[in-house]
């Protein structure tokens, strides 16, 4: 390579929002169902079927505008986006184009250098989702499930402000706690609630204007952006090198063959022949109406970590983990109100949460036990009914399918046997059954009774308290 | 006729609607077209500067829908009009390449 | 009145006295359409069964008390672009040959819950694009007042239907005057309510800021019922508005005095037919009488009314239609393996010439490059219109003029020259435009017998003003007509009794014209004799 070149980056994040319902039509958005239960005339296409908003949809944009310093369009409109495909039952997608909800906005992320740099927001806009189409080898023809047709999104476009895969990924995971601390969206990239275009050009180092873009689609995770933005740029530097020129198309990955290929086709004139949508009204957000979404706007993770540091006695790198989950944050405060110590709690969440999670390859936002379950283990274990041992077992229990503690140890008989009778017996066996041990303990050999107290342990099925066991040994020998 | 519709224009007009004419269809379609937009072209004498374009006559605003769902299992009014289904689902020719 | 040919309210307040019943009633109409079906074709279908079924249904409810609404047990005809669960919907269109609706438009369900019973499906312009009816997949309908004409359109199934007695009323949709002109065509009420008084849900969309669902009736008063059934907010259509002054038939009081009644001059120049001229003048003349104050005013922008239409409801359309492509309803081509093969050869097999025409060009405004050309022009030319209309109605209650500039032309005239057929929209559209309310009645009929129609249009959410001024117009020439004839309803009996021998003129015609007002009484008198004709061979 003889020029130097530097790589621009923008992104089209579309997120799915939390509703329960559709954005024009009251259907279910729940995962799950069979395909087409989740449909009505509205999100079929039907012929003479009317959208109306859902409420909700404009409470998250907005949210989710001033969470990331947006103007909002106190005066905005919905627009049809017309193009045919089977998953796009109307064949046009009702969208936001000329006045779309939010406008001008930044977030700041932290480069890899240590610096913070603000990634602009260009604009963000409802739309509804399409429906699913799934491939059918047998007859190698397509089937459409529309149960995902009309699941709200926002479409948030950044400013073409990254300049390599590390910022972008530090863009959207600051995006995705955004929205999360928002509860707006679960997130997640691999069921594609949310979904990345990369938009990419390379131009040389120190030139004024952009160069031609591409979009890429199809990116499904972290680590496709990253391997996508890696080739797509070699591609268009060799492209620009061997003396050709960079065409504006879209492209696909394939994450399976890490490479990508042009959407192309006579057919897709991407001629989208926006129009104001005649069947939505304008929408006006009155001063009360944002004033009330300020007021609603939760404690985000700066401000949490601020609050940690004063109100809990927890290691600065525990509040950094904790606060970067919304949903562990969550469960860290909830278990902490039901009256469990909160550098106990950190404990549980730091080791046992982060480890399970690590084995099963899991996010934090798939945390399943309650907080109360949590707070009860934690008091079981402080009150020495179970050891720790038994806790972390039931701990497990509990990460799999939210057990309840108390039952789950009654059931099991794992309760400590504290009794003194029953105690005393197992250790005298103990002691009878290894004569050499106590030879060698009463001979100044400490380290026997730690043998000692793993025979007593055993025999009691592990539930003793081997500091109870322990002492008995010493007074007894 | 001011305004000559091109051949190219009506091949792309029809991948935009997906309509597929035939020889005949597109001449009429040409020399149909051509008119309509010499007679729209009319508008042009109008100075429209700085009108507000008026996509919506009243100025109705803010209508919502409560996040509540309403509609239960639609699969079989969704379906029984299709021309073609298998498993719950619509058929269609094959969208993947 | 004739059995068969009675008012909405006349029909329903007999059923409430139990002097008939619903049953009957739909008995009547079927009968009438087993007569008469054949040579219209106002329906695309009718399910003799199942609307009896409804008539029972209906009736039990009365007898029980339930049901004591003005429309209680009378027969309605719905367009085919209306929803009716369980009945098909095609809008005249291939594209929808096997499409059985699975929910019913509010409106309907407005109708059917006051008591009124569904008797069938109504012919259209497919899509509701067209003037004359012509357009549809299922033939043409044609004018009860003269088989050899069209009936108007786009509802002019409707409209016929309620001309040749195959039902008491109809539902129609008017985008650009589809309800007003075949009224007019077919010598009924027909009227297009303010933009989002009916909801729309249920009702296949052409241009769906220009749509409104709105009644066909034999008279003022029916339509003024029907209207206070229909108008409602409705939550599944975001279009539509909540009014309070929704008690319609207050306004039927035979009184205009006082009443501001404008004429736009630019609406009688060139291109209108001078018996409509006349009969339309004359309606004016007679409202003065009464004390109206009439006068004639330069209304703005006329000649720019029906190109901002047409490029406004052809984008619109465009989009609207795309969903008719194979995949979830309606016909799909044989055998295309590939899919946009498919949406190609299913959409250009489907639909019409007249609904290919309108996709195409509104594809076109509305494509890169030439979206602020024509689209948003006609819409900022659109703001301007209603600014027109804003002022006219600063200082008139009512516009009146004509519906149409000549009457129903012969079968096959029209489609020759689309130009020229969109030309004769040229007093309705604005109404749908600036979202006005509009009402169309009989006027008067020309030298060949066919109705002339009189259009008020009145500034938004004054119906009843509009109304006011119809029903005095409407009892002003009833008791006209009934002075010289007092048991004779005009404009109620079809024509078709004194069929002519095609290219024969009708026998009934007077040749020798002086005035405008002779031919209009002449028509009259001769319509009125081939009723009396006709009750005599019976």
């Amino acid at each position: 390579m003889t020029r130097e070149y530097e790589t621009v980056i923008g992104l089209e994040v579309h997120v799915e929002l939390a509703t329960h319902t559709k954005i024009f039509c009251g259907c279910s958005t729940a995962f799950g169902a069979v395909p087409n239960a989740h449909t009505c005339p509205v999100c079929t296409g039907m012929p003479g079927s009317l959208p109306v908003l859902n409420k909700k949809v404009l409470e998250h944009a907005v949210a989710v505008g001033l969470a990331t310093n947006c103007e909002i369009t106190r005066y905005c409109k919905f627009d049809r986006k017309n193009y045919f495909y089977p998953d796009n039952p109307q064949n046009y997608q009702i969208s936001q184009l000329y006045l779309p909800i939010c406008r001008n906005g930044y977030v700041e992320i932290e480069t890899a250098l240590g610096g913070r740099k603000k990634v602009g927001i260009h604009e963000i806009h409802m739309e509804e989702d399409a429906g699913k189409l799934i491939h059918d080898d047998w007859e190698d023809v397509s089937l459409v499930d529309y149960n995902r047709s009309g699941v709200p999104l926002l479409e948030i476009v950044s400013e073409p402000d990254m300049r390599n895969a590390e910022e972008v990924i530090a863009y959207l995971e600051k995006l995705r706690l955004i929205i999360q601390y928002l509860r707006a969206s679960d997130c997640k990239l691999q069921e594609g609630s949310m979904r990345a275009d990369v938009n990419l050009s390379v131009r040389e180092a120190g030139a004024e204007t952009y160069g031609i873009r591409t979009e890429m689609k199809n990116l499904g995770s972290f680590r496709a952006i990253s391997r996508a933005i890696e080739g797509e740029k070699e591609r268009q530097i060799d492209l620009l090198e061997s003396g050709g020129k960079v065409v504006q198309e879209t492209r696909r990955w394939d994450e399976a063959k890490e490479t990508s290929y042009a959407m192309r086709s006579k057919e897709d004139a991407q001629d989208y022949r926006y129009f104001p949508d005649p069947d939505l009204v304008p929408v006006r957000i009155s001063d009360a109406f944002l004033e009330e979404i300020k007021n609603r706007q939760p404690e985000f993770r700066t401000e949490k970590m601020q609050r940690y540091k004063t109100e809990y006695d927890i290691p600065d790198y525990d509040i950094e983990i904790i606060t970067s989950s919304k949903h562990m944050a969550d469960l860290f405060e909830e278990t902490v109100a039901c009256g469990a110590a909160p550098k106990k709690v950190s404990n549980w969440l730091m080791v046992e949460t982060l480890r399970l999670l690590k084995e099963k390859g899991l996010d934090p936002e798939d945390i399943r036990f309650s907080p109360a379950h949590l707070a009860r283990l934690i008091a079981l274990a402080e009150s020495r009914v179970i050891n720790s041992t038994v806790a972390k077992e039931v701990f497990e229990a509990m990460f799999e399918e939210d057990v309840d503690p108390d039952v789950y140890v009654e059931e099991n008989g794992l309760k400590m046997v504290s009794e003194e009778g029953a105690l005393l017996k197992t250790v005298k066996e103990v002691i009878a059954a290894n004569p050499k041990s106590v030879e060698d303990y009463r001979g100044g050999k400490e380290k026997a009774i730690g043998f000692l107290v793993g025979q007593t342990m055993k025999a009691m099925k592990g539930k003793a308290d081997p500091g109870a066991v322990g002492k008995l040994l010493k007074e007894l020998l | 006729m001011a305004n000559v519709i091109s051949d190219e224009t009506i091949e792309y007009v029809g991948i935009l609607a997906k309509l597929e004419l035939s020889g005949q269809e597109k001449e009429q379609a040409r020399r149909d077209m051509g008119q309509m937009l010499d007679y729209i072209d009319k508008l042009k004498e109008l100075d429209t500067s700085g009108v507000e374009p008026m996509s919506h006559v009243f100025q109705v605003q803010n209508v919502f829908r409560e996040d509540v769902v309403t509609n239960g299992d639609g699969r079989e009014e969704s379906l029984c009009n299709a021309p073609q289904q298998k498993d719950g689902m619509f058929l269609v020719p094959k969208t993947f390449v | 009145m004739e059995k068969g040919f009675s008012t909405a309210v006349e029909l329903a307040t007999a059923i409430r006295q139990g002097k008939t019943t619903a049953v009957e009633a739909m008995e009547t109409v079927l009968d009438r359409i087993g007569e008469v079906e054949e040579c219209y074709n106002c329906y695309v279908a009718v399910d003799r069964e199942a609307a009896l079924k409804r008539a029972e249904a209906v009736q039990r409810r009365i007898r029980a008390g339930e049901l004591t609404g003005q429309l209680a047990g009378v027969p309605v005809a719905i367009k085919d672009n209306l929803h009716v669960a369980g009945l098909p919907t095609t809008c005249a269109s291939r594209i929808l040959e096997s499409y059985r609706s699975t929910f019913t438009a509010t409106a309907v369900e407005r109708l059917e819950d006051a008591g009124a019973v569904v008797v069938g499906k109504t012919n259209m312009d497919e899509f509701a694009m067209g003037s004359t009816t012509e357009t549809s997949a299922w033939g043409v309908t044609k004018n009860p007042r003269n088989p050899e004409h069209v009936p108007g359109g786009s509802s002019g199934g409707s409209a016929a239907a309620v001309a040749a007695g195959e039902c008491v009323f109809a539902l129609g949709s008017d985008t650009g005057g589809s309800i007003r002109q075949p009224a007019s065509h077919c010598g009924v009420v027909g009227l297009k309510p303010t933009y989002g008084t009916v909801s729309r849900y249920g009702l296949v969309a052409y241009g769906s800021s220009l749509d409104q669902v709105g009644p066909l009736s034999r008279t003022v008063e029916d339509c003024a019922v029907i209207l206070e059934v229909l108008a409602a907010r409705d939550e599944k259509d975001s279009t539509s508005i909540a009014r309070e002054d929704t008690d319609f038939t207050k306004a039927l009081v035979q009184d205009v005095r006082g009443m501001r009644i404008g004429i736009p001059k630019d609406y009688f120049g060139q291109g209108l037919d001078g018996e409509v001229r006349t009969a339309v003048l004359e309606a004016a003349q007679l409202l003065g009488r009464q004390g109206a104050m009439v006068e004639e005013f330069d209304l703005d922008l006329v000649e720019y009314a029906v190109p901002t239409y047409y490029t406004i409801a052809a984008a619109e359309a465009s989009s609207n239609l795309e969903r008719f492509d194979g995949v979830k309803y309606g016909y799909r081509t044989a055998g295309a393996e590939e899919l946009h093969q498919m949406y190609k050869q299913t959409r250009s097999q489907g639909f019409g010439p007249e609904v290919k025409r309108r996709i195409m060009l509104g594809s076109f405004v509305l494509s890169s490059g030439y979206y602020d050309a024509y689209y948003l022009k006609a819409l900022q030319v659109k703001a301007m219109i209603k600014a027109a209309f804003d002022q006219a109605f600063a200082r008139y209650d009512c516009i009146l003029s004509p519906v149409a500039p000549a009457t129903a032309p012969r079968l096959g005239e029209s489609l020759q020259d689309p130009l020229r057929m969109y030309l004769g929209d040229i007093y309705t559209v604005s109404a749908n435009l600036a979202g006005l309310p509009a009402i169309s009645l009989p006027c008067g009929v020309d030298h060949l017998g066919l109705p002339i129609g009189l259009q008020l249009m009145g500034d938004c959410f004054q119906e009843k003003k509009l109304l006011r001024v119809a029903y005095t117009y409407e009892q002003l020439r009833r008791d006209k007509a009934s002075g010289q004839n007092p048991k004779q309803a005009p404009d109620i009996e079809p024509a078709h009794v004194i069929r002519q021998a095609p290219g024969a003129e009708p026998a009934h015609v007077i040749r020798q014209v002086t005035g405008a007002g002779l031919v209009q009484h002449s028509g009259e008198e001769a319509s009125q004799q081939a009723y009396a004709r006709r009750k005599e061979g019976m």
